[in-house]
């Protein structure tokens, strides 16, 4: 019986090797001749969340896509775009989500306001604290 | 003793009750398109398969709206589809397939599985096509009007309830 099913799990294993039959896009693993351009288009893909994946970075998936995003990232950098043009045609297809380094906007702007403003009541309770036992 | 006292505690417990509970939620990893109301990016793909042309963006301003699927031999829930698919060419529309890192002896295989409703169908090993449209999975369906404009945007596996739903959009894109 477990024979059968360990014959039954290797069997439906194999499709899943199969495929990766494509190699991987010419820029996913290879990096930029230009030093100054790679460091730029490495920083870069740190910020940008690949799609597929939990909570990941392009630069830190194997996943396909992500090696997909990164070519792109590579190509726009070494065709003279400074990183921010690459990752605004990027947010421009799939919003902030995207990035990692959230622009301050509309939707956005409590993500700063409220660490300030408990800094802000910390201080306060602090101080008020501080000023009765004075 | 000041019932103010508890009250940090609380918000407290509230926080870690709110966080575990966060870390129990499946992620919504649907992630929407923002191209829907914009024009195609401009692409040329080479074709899949050895029956059927490949893919421009030029072949999207003839006038009539089509649906543009982005698909994979490799993927399963591609599987599901084909039948929704094959019922939406019955009922005349026209479907262009685009095919995510794929070989052509793989969509081949497919297609003869599966039936081929694809009156062309490109071959896009980067993802450009997927990534320039701001697609982030396969398999997502895009309605395209007569000029180029991305209209809607179906993402997963088009289920037989999605059907009339593509079809109403396909007609709304005529106008």
């Amino acid at each position: 019986m477990r024979a059968l099913f360990a014959l039954l799990a290797i069997m439906i294993a194999m499709p899943v090797a199969a495929q990766q039959s494509v190699p991987p896009a010419p820029y996913a693993y290879r990096q930029l001749d230009d030093p100054v351009q790679e460091a730029e288009a490495q920083e870069l893909m740190e910020t940008l969340r690949c799609l597929k994946c939990q909570s990941q970075s392009i630069a830190d998936s194997d996943a396909p896509m992500a090696g997909d995003m990164r070519h792109q990232v590579r190509i726009r950098i070494a065709s003279g775009d400074s990183p921010e043009q690459v990752r605004g045609w990027l947010v421009e297809r799939y919003g902030d989500y995207v990035s990692y380094e959230p622009v301050l906007s509309a939707r956005t702007w409590p993500l700063f306001a409220v660490p300030a403003i408990l800094v802000l009541v910390a201080g306060l309770l602090f101080w008020r604290r501080f000023r009765r036992r004075a | 003793m000041s019932w103010r006292l508890w009250v940090p505690l609380l918000l407290f417990s509230g926080f870690l009750g709110l966080a575990g509970y966060q870390l129990t939620q499946p992620k919504d990893d649907v992630v929407e398109s923002r191209m829907v109301g914009r024009e195609l990016p401009y692409f040329t793909l080479p074709p899949a398969s050895l029956d059927r042309p490949g893919v421009d963006s030029r072949d999207f301003y003839d006038g009539r709206p089509k649906l543009l699927n982005i698909w994979a031999s490799w993927c399963l829930p591609c599987i599901a589809e084909a039948p929704q698919l094959e019922a939406l060419k019955e009922q005349g529309v026209e479907i262009v397939g685009v095919a995510i890192r794929d070989e052509p002896v793989d969509v081949m295989r497919f297609l003869t599985q599966h039936g081929n409703p694809y009156t062309r169908i490109g071959r896009d090993d980067l993802s450009e096509v997927q990534l320039g449209i701001g697609s982030s999975g396969v398999p997502e369906t895009f309605v395209i009007d007569g000029k180029g404009v991305i209209r809607y945007q179906h993402i997963g596996d088009i289920r037989e309830e999605h059907v009339p739903v593509l079809l109403e959009e396909l007609r709304k894109a005529e106008s």
